[in-house]
């Protein structure tokens, strides 16, 4: 079933991308990238391994930084802010990592209390606590919360890797691989959380994935990333009624073998 | 993501030293920078005090009792060690003043530098060179905190503060050690001891250890900080950084002993 897309404000970019180039070394990964993300909208970027897909989000979050180009987040220049500046936009932005990055020296609670203790000054323990337990109702794990990460199991850390996100109440939502190395079962909850999370909080996303599952079932738009540049632009079926011999085996093996 | 495809293997010996050559030079660059760096962070606010104190116990009060261990031990090693050649002269009266001026002006800081370099230090590395590898430190950065504020200068400061006190007290124990064997051997007391021990060493002694304590500390933790901040290539990156913690950390502190001795020469 086609996911609706009447909450999508297409006339509010959220993030916009221009002519953005990033190398490393002789290795030209992004050759002048375009892109739009409006307000409310899931954003898949697919693409093979080693393609930038990752490198893209890194680029947004001012993790890295590129060669040409011009990236606006939520009305930012985010090449002309200073450290500062760049540290307050990232609040505003949720990052969930391939690997969910979790800290290991912490538990659950405190993993998901370090941000918001961190950004929210004043904040009291009561409200810490409230907030706490209630993202991590939300991502549905509320018994881990006095766990060590290495005690969670991959979907458990990707949940909370999510949810630790979640916390500062993010405009934007940046997936990188949400699914990558999970069982189809956890997959299909994570794709469920993300929509979950688009629709509680009335969050833009961008979800970087090569599963095409997880494509369908959370992007209202996808992007293929091919040779550096963003080649294909639209929703999943435009994506691939194609025969482009770079396009089709993604499809193919995800749906055929 | 995989760069390493586009790059030929080279094989000549010439373009290998060239090459090392060249990552000597943007070592200590980066080094440089990460030194600046620290400076312009550290003691600007807002300060990581609750981390700072957190670390200052992580490094400095679960080193005690490998320092304790070691120190006691030093300290009844070079007592008996000093007083075969001591007692060739009828000299082993002596030993008190010989041993506190081994240990306040040299052991004590060195060896309490060297152990922490191998415990402390090598644990920096692995620490931030693990986080580093998965992506916690860039968790922190995109959750709107400066990892190297929150990391970076919290160890490098708990080093410099705690690396002179575990100093102190490696020279107390191994001062106490000392007393423990001269006393069962000479049969002094603990008051004459302590006067003959305090006798030869003078304000700039102290000053010396000291100050050699406080550099050995903020090259422990610059240099683990360092190295693991800047690991890559997964877990054997994890594994350098903590093996390149302790090598130059050591190296570094060898070298800075003998610039502070001849330093500290000149004011004599």
């Amino acid at each position: 079933m086609e996911k609706s897309t009447a909450h999508i404000d297409y006339n509010n970019a959220v993030i916009s991308i221009r002519d953005l180039q990033k190398s490393f070394g002789d290795y030209h990964v992004l050759r002048g990238i375009d892109l739009d993300i409006f307000q409310g909208e899931n954003l898949v970027v697919l693409g093979r391994s080693g393609t930038g897909k990752s490198v893209l989000i890194k680029l947004i979050s001012g993790l890295l930084r590129p060669e040409e180009g011009s990236i606006n987040v939520l009305g930012n220049n985010v090449l002309a802010l200073n450290d500062k500046e760049l540290q307050q936009l990232r609040v505003r932005i949720g990052f969930s990592f391939q690997n969910s990055a979790l800290y290991d020296s912490m538990t659950v609670r405190k993993n998901l209390e370090f941000p918001l203790v961190r950004n929210r000054k004043g904040i009291t323990r009561k409200e810490i606590n409230v907030a706490v337990e209630e993202v991590l109702e939300g991502v549905g794990l509320s018994q881990t919360i006095n766990q060590m990460p290495s005690e969670l199991s991959g979907g458990q850390r990707k949940r909370i890797g999510i949810a630790r996100t979640l916390i500062l109440n993010p405009e934007i939502m940046m997936y990188d691989e949400p699914t990558a190395g999970l069982d189809p079962i956890t997959c299909i909850e994570i794709n469920d959380l993300i929509n979950e999370v688009q629709q509680r909080y009335h969050t833009s996303s961008i979800i970087i994935t090569h599963d095409l599952t997880c494509a369908k079932s959370t992007g209202d738009r996808i992007a293929m990333l091919l040779d550096g540049q963003f080649q294909r632009v639209g929703s999943f079926d435009e994506i691939f009624e194609t025969d482009d011999a770079r396009v089709k085996p993604f499809y193919d093996y995800n749906f055929i073998q | 993501m995989d760069t390493a495809s586009t790059t030929p293997p080279q094989h000549n010996p010439g373009s290998k030293i060239r090459k090392r050559v060249a990552d000597f030079f943007v070592d200590l660059y980066r080094i440089g920078g990460f030194t600046a760096r620290f400076f312009k962070e550290a003691f600007v606010a807002p300060f990581e005090f609750k981390e700072l104190i957190h670390q200052c116990y992580q490094l400095g009060v679960r080193s005690l009792p490998l320092i304790s261990l070691t120190g006691f031990i030093i300290g009844i090693i070079f007592t008996k060690q000093s007083r075969p050649s001591l007692l060739e002269f009828g000299a082993t009266s002596w030993l008190p003043s010989l041993v506190s001026i081994a240990i306040l002006k040299a052991l004590a800081p060195m060896v309490t530098a060297i152990i922490a370099s191998g415990k402390v230090g090598s644990g920096i590395g692995a620490e931030l060179g693990s986080m580093r590898v998965t992506e916690q430190i860039d968790a922190m950065e995109v959750s709107g905190t400066n990892p190297f504020k929150y990391l970076v200068c919290t160890r490098v400061l708990a080093t410099t503060l705690t690396i002179p006190l575990l100093a102190t007290y490696t020279a107390l124990i191994a001062l106490l050690g000392a007393y423990l064997n001269i006393s069962a051997n000479e049969g002094i007391s603990y008051s004459a001891f302590m006067g003959e021990v305090f006798d030869p060493i003078d304000f700039i002694d102290i000053n010396q250890s000291l100050v050699k304590a406080i550099v050995f500390g903020f090259t422990i933790g610059l240099v683990g900080c360092y190295q693991g901040y800047h690991s890559n290539k997964g877990t054997e990156g994890v594994g350098k950084a903590a093996n390149n913690a302790v090598v130059i950390a050591m190296f570094l502190i060898f070298i800075e002993e003998i610039l502070i001795v001849q330093i500290t020469g000149w004011f004599r």
